[in-house]
């Protein structure tokens, strides 16, 4: 069963991020492989080791995504692609949705792909259901456990409630959470195979599709306001006084 | 001359980091204070490769170069000294001195379970009453048909408890007139009759690991775990020195790195007087300190390292890399205790230990003492280094990466 | 717009989520001065008894549909009546809670019906006519307004970002009984079994967060059983950090909450992580106990309404944020707060 998992690269979850003129600036922090998305690899490698085939990472963005790439293939990807046209720079999701869906299709004989749960730029987590129903292929949200057996998919999925147990037959799109397991670190194989890997470029004309609209814009980008926030430290000369004070405290905002 | 990191160098030393500041990190004041090793690091280390980082495939390594070594070393020791302390013995003082000066049979047979971490592997130098003063060694093989029947015991070995395989330097030749030439180089297994081992307790420092002593009484050994000639022991054991010096040069500069991080962390946050110390000149000074010793230290071992890929005697530099980069690492610990005060006095922060395990560095794998005289023995020209019958082979990318 | 609404009302068992209600009060903000109207669709087995609920909210309409295909969640039984619903109504404003279910129905719904998404909106406003929605982005570091250039636009509300309606008992309404679309062999997706959550009060919905980091394991009067190595001593220092935690919860109503740090050193288990990789919370109250602040941890946090720390390092970030900071021992602390609050509470 050929895999592919959907990733993209974001600036590290430690990074100071800052608007200005409506312009997103992260300083120097480096760009990463989205955190959620090591999980989809994880899960995609996973798939790879109960049903064999390939697994391929594919990326939509400029060209130092190759970076966030080449830490897939470290991982244990097969093989990488990135999708770049300047006619994508201001996509939205569903933009992006279509031109993943093309993707995997000229990829050719996939029959799964793995999303992460969000990327931590844009939060929107709304990716992977969009390129599965463009593909005609079930969704399955928030998987918090696969397994492949008979040519089906058995998997567990987060809701509020509970989880779900379910199984689906191939093909079919999956969004990871955080308890499929630890993302794998890179192997030194693997780290030297990304390290000479030649990862190729497919543009729109490439892909065979026009631009996909956008319809979703962002035309401010602010710094939530600053809380004015006066910290009271409590102290008292016994851990009972301590207590007795803050409990004071916290009863008169009002809050319980 | 490119200083840049290749690719493959940068990926190996995150991925190192990110097993030893994930994993490692959050249990390490637990491991330091119950004075021994977490059960899962060597067997993790193992999974991961990291313990074949720098041998070829074809000897059940990770096809990486000596730069990896150090990279992963760096890293390992920014967590714990005794982290590093693994690679030091496993792969610097043990399987490099098998890849070295072992036979094509015995690499088969000795060095490919080492390297793919199924075997633990230590080094026995060291005795109670041979330190620095390598010739006078006591322990004693003793030729006897097809084997020698090993007697002694070696103090202060790392991972003594822990390692299936010990390289064991012994006398075999008590008459020899040059005390050194007597000395020979066994592989040795440590899981059997005769062998007799436990921890040493009480350390100032490098709680976290595995420091011992093993005896052995009657032990044989086949002809065929003999490493090199007969009398080649001295040499042989001074060429895993300079591989195992390397690892410490390189696991100090990580430390080094640890004090500075935590220092530049801590002087931002502690306020006093009104503002951050880190506005105070004698912080900053103790920071730019901990910087050029931190950016020396890192060229320093390097150059070793760099030297080692390319096939190139380096006894001189990598004792110069290690004397520096562990003396450094001993102040800029005390520094970095000084930095967060009283906090730093106690365990709350992670630089009393850092201090606590730099004065090992100083001591083991040469003390600064020896390096002082080898560096003063080079420079007038006392000191030459004799061509080896075995050089520790160049790095060979294509001979390292070849599966076979 | 022509402020025609519909709100999917995500519900579990004939109980609506809390945020759904959230979300039909967004709706009732932009709906009324539009001229629009508000209608519901519930999905699922029990979905008549939510539908009739929603009428006290002053909702215009309820939709539903209990068909026996729709008794287990699955994404295309449920997009298919919810596209069809939307197209029969002609909405240009599609709402949904920010739930698992109500975000991937946004997301099909939105590419179906050749819309625009925007997820977890904090805020929204009619401005020249159109609709502007107020997003956190980057873990909450900033601020997006977005706007969408088509129709119907698609929006999944935050959790306790807009105020649950006032309910008139009096306002009663007849829901309507709408089809499912996809017959049941025509659905690939079997549902074959369910596991119970843990119990205990959800981290998103809760008022109350009483939370515990790395700093929960070190209790020096304490020393693990013999016989553990050093990682299950660490995790055994953890748990007895977080039976603590958990007392104070109770006494609180809290939910309780989790550094990465804590999870990922054994003490708790993920789904009770706050942060960038964890749960976001914004709940009245936040009580961070042994937590430093990690800029990671900050961003699922930081909306709180008051903050309280309790660290033994005064130069710990979390004080920072804190509206109450306690610079000492959690084990010496917590207790009599506990205490306190169990005294004060009970009156």
């Amino acid at each position: 069963m050929n895999i592919a998992v959907c990733v993209k690269q974001v600036p590290d979850s430690a990074a100071k991020v800052v608007a200005e003129d409506d312009r997103v600036s992260w300083g120097d922090a480096p760009l990463v492989l989205n955190p959620w998305d090591e999980y989809a690899v994880e899960a995609a490698l996973q798939l790879q080791e109960a049903a064999g085939g390939e697994v391929t990472a594919v990326s939509v963005g400029g060209e130092s995504a190759k970076e966030a790439l080449k830490t897939a293939l470290a991982m244990g990807c097969t093989q990488a692609i990135l999708v770049s046209d300047p006619a994508l720079a201001a996509a939205d999701s569903q933009a992006i949705a279509h031109v993943l869906c093309a993707a995997i299709q000229k990829i050719g004989g996939v029959e799964a792909a793995c999303f992460g749960r969000q990327a931590i730029d844009g939060d929107m987590g709304v990716t992977g259901a969009q390129t599965a129903h463009l593909l005609g292929w079930l969704m399955l949200g928030l998987v918090s456990k696969i397994e492949f057996k008979d040519g089906k998919l058995q998997v567990e999925r987060s809701f509020e409630e509970g989880i779900q147990i379910a199984e689906c037959p191939l093909p079919a799109a999956l969004s990871v959470s955080k308890d499929i397991g630890e993302p794998r670190y890179p192997s030194f194989m693997g780290i030297r195979k990304a390290a000479r890997a030649e990862i190729p470029t497919w543009d729109l004309a490439a892909l065979g599709i026009e631009a996909p609209a956008s319809v979703v814009r962002w035309p401010r980008i602010s710094n939530p306001p600053v809380r004015e926030i006066k910290t009271e430290m409590i102290e008292g000369g016994s851990p009972q006084e301590i207590a007795e004070k803050l409990v004071e405290r916290i009863l008169e905002e009002k809050v319980l | 001359m490119d200083f840049k990191l290749t690719e493959e160098q940068q990926m190996a030393q995150q991925m190192v980091r990110e097993f030893a500041q994930r994993e490692v990190a959050p249990v390490i004041k637990e491991s330091d204070r119950q004075g021994g090793m977490a059960a899962f690091v060597l067997p993790r280390m193992a999974e991961l490769g990291i313990l074949g980082i720098c041998l070829p495939l074809r000897y059940g390594g990770q096809g990486m170069d000596y730069i990896s070594l150090g990279l992963a070393c760096e890293e390992l020791e920014a967590v714990d000294s005794t982290l590093r302390v693994v690679l030091s013995v496993h792969i610097g003082l043990n399987s490099l001195g098998l890849l070295q000066w072992a036979n094509e049979e015995q690499k088969q047979r000795l060095l490919k379970p080492q390297a793919r971490g199924e075997k633990i592997a230590c080094f026995g130098l060291t005795e109670s009453g041979a330190g620095s003063d390598v010739a006078a060694i006591q322990s004693s093989a003793r030729c006897q048909g097809d084997e020698y029947i090993l007697n002694g015991e070696k103090m202060w070995i790392s991972l003594a408890t822990k390692a299936h395989h010990c390289l064991w330097i012994a006398r075999t030749d008590p008459s020899a007139a040059d005390p050194h030439e007597g000395l020979s180089a066994f592989l040795v297994d440590l899981e059997q009759k005769g062998v007799t081992r436990g921890d040493l307790h009480g350390k100032l420092g490098m709680r976290a690991g595995s420091t011992g002593w093993i005896a052995l009484q009657d032990v044989t050994v086949p002809l065929q775990n003999r490493i090199g000639e007969e009398g080649e022991g001295f040499k042989i054991a001074m060429a895993c020195l300079d591989n195992g010096r390397y690892t410490v040069a390189a696991g100090a500069t990580g430390l080094i790195r640890a004090c500075l991080e935590a220092s530049t962390t801590y002087a931002k946050s502690r306020r006093a007087f009104g503002r951050e110390i880190s506005w105070f000149q004698l912080v900053q000074q103790k920071i730019a300190n901990m910087v050029q010793f931190y950016d020396a230290a890192r060229l320093l071992y390097l150059r070793a390292g760099w030297l080692k890929n390319q096939g190139v005697r380096n006894t001189r530099e990598t004792s110069l890399a290690k004397w520096f980069a562990t003396d450094a690492s001993f102040q800029a610990a005390a520094e970095a205790v000084q930095i967060h005060g009283a906090y730093g006095y106690s365990d709350e922060y992670d630089v009393e230990r850092y201090l606590r395990n730099a004065k090992g560095g100083v001591i083991y794998e040469g003390t600064s003492e020896i390096h002082q005289l080898m560096q003063a023995g080079y420079a007038l020209g006392y000191r030459v280094d004799a061509p080896l019958r075995c050089e520790l082979p160049p790095y060979d990318s294509e001979f390292w990466q070849a599966e076979i | 717009m022509n402020g025609k609404i519909l709100v999917y009302i995500d519900q579990f068992k004939g109980e609506a989520l809390p945020v759904s209600w959230e979300a039909l009060g967004a709706a009732g903000m932009l709906g009324a001065p539009a001229g629009g109207s508000v209608s519901v669709l519930v999905l699922g087995a029990e979905s008549r008894r939510v539908a009739e609920q929603a009428f006290q909210f002053g909702i215009q309409q309820a939709y539903y549909c209990d068909d026996a295909t729709l008794d287990d969640y699955r994404p295309d039984p449920y997009a298919a009546v919810v596209t069809a619903a939307a197209r029969a109504g002609a909405y240009d404003v599609l709402l949904f809670p920010t739930t698992v279910r109500g975000r991937e129905q946004a997301a099909l719904s939105a590419v179906e019906l050749g819309g625009g998404v925007m997820p977890d909106v904090t805020a929204l406003e009619v401005s020249d006519g159109r609709l502007v929605a107020t997003r956190p982005v980057y873990a909450g570091k900033l601020l997006a307004e977005v706007v969408c250039d088509a129709a119907p636009v698609v929006i999944t509300t935050r959790v306790r970002a807009f105020k649950k309606p006032s309910a008139d008992p009096a306002l009663k309404g007849e829901p309507v009984r709408v089809e499912a679309a996809v017959p049941e062999g025509d659905i690939r997706i079997k549902v074959t079994g369910y596991r119970q959550a843990e119990a205990g009060v959800s981290l998103t919905d809760a008022n109350v967060v009483v939370a515990g980091g790395r700093g929960v394991a070190n209790n020096p009067a304490l020393s693990p059983p013999a016989g553990l190595d050093e990682k299950a001593a660490e995790i055994w220092r953890g748990e007895q950090g977080f039976k603590l935690i958990d007392e104070l919860a109770a006494v609180l109503g809290a939910a309780v909450g989790a550094s990465r740090a804590a999870v990922d050193a054994g003490y708790i288990p993920y789904e009770h992580q706050v942060g960038q990789t964890g749960k976001i919370v914004s709940p009245d109250l936040y009580i961070a106990l042994g937590i430093s602040g990690a800029i990671q941890h900050q961003a699922g946090m930081r909306s709180s309404k008051v903050i309280v720390a309790i660290n033994k390092d005064p130069d710990a970030p979390i004080f920072k944020l804190a509206r109450f900071g306690v610079v000492g021992d959690i084990y010496q602390i917590v207790p009599p707060l506990t205490e306190e609050f169990r005294k004060r509470l009970e009156k």
